[in-house]
């Protein structure tokens, strides 16, 4: 097919002002770290269409363009800010004279069907930039905290040495202190005691909720299931707040007339808190996965002599173990990110990970936060990776094709 | 289900080894460059000479006063000893959510035998706060963004002419009122009296008018720092011992404008209401952490001035820097030409209508 569609040069009409255009938006973030955007957007937009011009009309060559364009947009990019600016030029250098030749050589109509309009040819690549915007805009963030937590100054800065990419800028002294602080290490600790706790008693609670609400007979299951999903959709801060005064008495309860030590009451409230708030993560994923479930494989087990416990480890736990262990992630991030309600239920003894990260925010700007969010980025994806590692290995093994 | 008996296994582990160790005593402070102060001057000697307490930190100073009644009215009051500006110190003593003090029984007296209430003087502004520190807030300056002429009055933050840029200034109406009704052409000693009237508010609003376009407002100590080692801004307000940091720990371009530097206070309270076991412990704490070596040994790590009469002579060098920390001091006599004292009596009496006022003009 690729064959056969036209493929033909383009006028300079069309080209030029596309290559101004994308120039002038380059132009803006050139612009904006020298004090002049617009200076920068006119600047970008004459700059690049000469030099398309040029080698269109003048060069012919587009070997050499390539060439020339990305030395010297390096070059440039090298002599006025350094190495980083150096990287830069080199990668828009090569964009602009790539642009350049896609549009002149009508390129941008090689993969797509022949008979488009220009107007539907112009949307399909419209459509990819809006998605590639909303991705940029998604992970910028996350991206930015990365080479910050590696700098060499307590500010949230980047310093003239780090965008230099001089290694007198970067130092790893924050996550040093993150490994060596106290204060980091306990919080860490807590948050590892907690999360996983929580997690386990919401998995146990919330699939025997779901499997229980998912049989018609139980008498007002959707009555009962609103109720259990209540904390997912109440304001966390209501929660909190209803929580902080339901388990002051349950504590002081637990420490005065039974007499049980104050720091393992503490640990239970924060738990148990938890735990309600993965709930709801639970019932909803295992209760999607049971839509799928036969009821008759259950029957057929009776049938066999197994008993309900037996039916329900061997029969339908393996069948919708994947809402299971989706439900627990939920509910073990839920936990793990929590920090209103443990700042409310509770005490410092109790301090998690996200309890250290925000008040440490607030009274001392300090990039060990950053470190740290470095590190549970990392925890993140490595998590989710092994969970859709194992996720493909059974359907596989099951001899299914991953989804 | 083995991943699961591990796991609750290690738990349960964790939580009783835990348990079994030294009993946690909570101290309540502001986190940051201050509460490693602290944690170095008297937490750590403390927990030497008592290896069966265990100081958790929480540092919950700016939200004690709401954390406090909250907890009271829960009847589960789970800190020890709280670390709060003099003016927190007279409301939580006022609402009886704090525990009064005796100097001359509670607190150490000086080396010499001075007693404790003559050694802290004035600065037992209430019977339930245990002076600790006294602090500054004051405005530091690139030194690289006012040309040649450094700034050295206060009026030269209102000054856009010749100080262009930002300014970083509390989102509160303390302080800022009283430097604008002294740069509007208010004696020092009539500012409160001043302030006392609507037409004074407004006339302070109205001069604050002038830069509210260049302001950049502040909420945590940690921001004008942050904000001037950006170069954000050109001068902001903070507590001293931030722009000492800022200064001298971190290099940054930036010098110190003491000029109507206001003083305050920050020291301990312990709630009321602690079981008998825990306020003797507390007190205990409050005894140690307060004697006049203790005080001197947190002016190493922090440039803020010892709050005992009994301790600026023993002041030495910074425990890293070697520095010597005494002309860093708010209290210094160069530093001090010029001071503002915060009236404490006026902002219990007049913050609620003020802050309405200046909030409103905030959102205009």
């Amino acid at each position: 097919m690729a064959a056969l569609t036209p493929i033909s040069r383009k006028p300079l009409s069309m080209v030029l002002p596309s290559v101004a255009l994308a120039g002038a938006f380059a132009g803006i973030f050139v612009g904006a770290g020298n004090g002049s955007v617009p200076m920068g957007m006119i600047g970008g937009a004459i700059l690049t269409a000469g030099l398309a011009w040029f080698y269109i009309s003048v060069l012919r060559n587009e070997r050499l363009a390539y060439w020339i364009n990305i030395l010297g947009f390096g070059l440039a990019g090298f002599l006025f800010t350094g190495i980083g600016g150096g990287i830069l030029g080199l990668l828009g250098g090569w964009f602009f004279v790539w642009f350049t030749y896609w549009l002149y050589e009508g390129r941008y109509r090689r993969k797509l069907l022949p008979y488009l309009t220009a107007q539907q040819v112009f949307f399909h690549y419209l459509f990819r930039v809006i998605c590639g915007a909303i991705f940029v805009f998604l992970i910028t963030p996350i991206l930015v905290v990365l080479p910050l937590s590696f700098n060499a100054q307590d500010f949230f800065t980047f310093t003239p040495e780090m965008l230099r990419l001089d290694p007198e800028g970067y130092s790893l002294k924050h996550y040093q202190d993150f490994f060596t602080n106290n204060e980091w290490q306990r919080s860490f600790k807590n948050s590892l005691i907690i999360a996983p706790i929580a997690t386990i008693i919401s998995v146990s609670l919330g699939t025997l909720a779901a499997i229980g609400l998912s049989q018609s007979h139980v008498p007002g299951r959707r009555a009962i299931m609103a109720i259990l999903i209540s904390p997912m959709i109440v304001p966390l801060i209501i929660s909190a707040t209803g929580m902080f005064f339901f388990y002051s008495d349950i504590g002081r309860f637990l420490e005065g007339t039974l007499g049980f030590n104050k720091t393992f009451v503490g640990y239970l409230k924060v738990i148990l808190a938890h735990a309600v708030l993965g709930i709801p993560f639970v019932i909803i994923t295992v209760t999607a996965t049971l839509v799928g479930f036969d009821r008759s494989l259950t029957r057929a087990a009776a049938n066999m002599g197994a008993g309900p416990v037996r039916t329900f480890f061997k029969i339908q736990m393996p069948l919708i173990l994947p809402g299971v262990i989706s439900g627990g992630l939920f509910a073990f991030i839920t936990s793990f990110d929590e920090v209103v309600v443990v700042l409310f239920v509770g005490s410092a003894s109790q301090k998690t990970l996200p309890w250290q990260m925000f008040t440490g925010l607030r009274e001392q700007i300090s990039p060990t936060i950053l470190a740290v969010a470095t590190i549970l980025v990392v925890i993140s994806i490595a998590l989710l990776t092994t969970v859709e590692l194992l996720r493909r290995r059974s359907e596989r093994l099951r001899g299914l094709t991953p989804a | 289900m083995k991943p699961t008996n591990f796991l609750l296994s290690a738990a349960a582990a964790a939580i009783t080894a835990g348990a079994a160790s030294a009993e946690d005593m909570t101290l309540v402070s502001w986190g940051g460059a201050y509460q490693a102060s602290q944690q170095k001057a008297y937490a750590e000697p403390y927990m030497e000479m008592h290896p069966d307490v265990n100081i958790v930190w929480d540092e919950s100073s700016a939200e004690a006063v709401a954390k406090l009644r909250a907890m009271n009215e829960a009847g589960n009051i789970t800190w020890d000893v709280v670390d709060v500006v003099a003016s927190d110190a007279i409301r939580l003593c006022d609402e009886g959510l704090a525990m009064e003090i005796d100097p001359d029984t509670h607190l150490a007296p000086a080396p010499d035998g001075t007693p404790a209430s003559e050694d802290f003087g004035d600065l037992l502004v209430s019977e339930c706060f245990i002076p600790q520190i006294v602090y500054s807030t004051t405005f530091g300056y690139r030194t690289d963004l006012v040309g040649d002429t450094p700034p050295d009055d206060i009026c030269d933050v209102f000054d856009l002419e010749a100080y262009p840029g930002k300014r970083s200034l509390e989102k509160r109406p303390i302080n800022n009122m009283e430097w604008a009704l002294l740069c509007d052409g208010v004696p020092k000693d009539e500012v409160y009296d001043v302030l006392a009237t609507d037409e004074g508010q407004d006339r302070a609003l109205k001069k604050l008018d002038t830069i509210k376009d260049s302001v950049v407002w502040w909420s945590a100590g940690a921001d004008t720092p942050q904000l001037l080692a950006d170069g954000e801004v050109v001068m902001g307000s903070t507590y001293n011992g931030r722009l000492f940091s800022l200064i001298e720990e971190q290099k940054q371009p930036v010098a110190m404008l003491w000029d109507a530097q206001v003083f305050d206070l920050d020291g301990w309270i312990i709630p009321a209401g602690l079981s008998e076991e825990r306020k003797q412990r507390a007190l205990d704490f409050i005894y140690f952490a307060t004697d006049t070596q203790r005080l001197a040994d947190q002016a190493k790590y922090i440039s803020y001035g010892p709050a005992r009469k009994s301790s600026a002579p023993l002041v030495g060098k910074h425990a890293e820097l070697g520095i010597d920390m005494a002309p860093h001091m708010p209290t210094d006599p160069n530093n001090a030409k010029n001071t503002f004292l915060y009236n404490y009596e006026f902002w219990a009496d007049y913050r609620d209508d003020i802050d309405a006022k200046f909030q409103a003009w905030l959102a205009q």
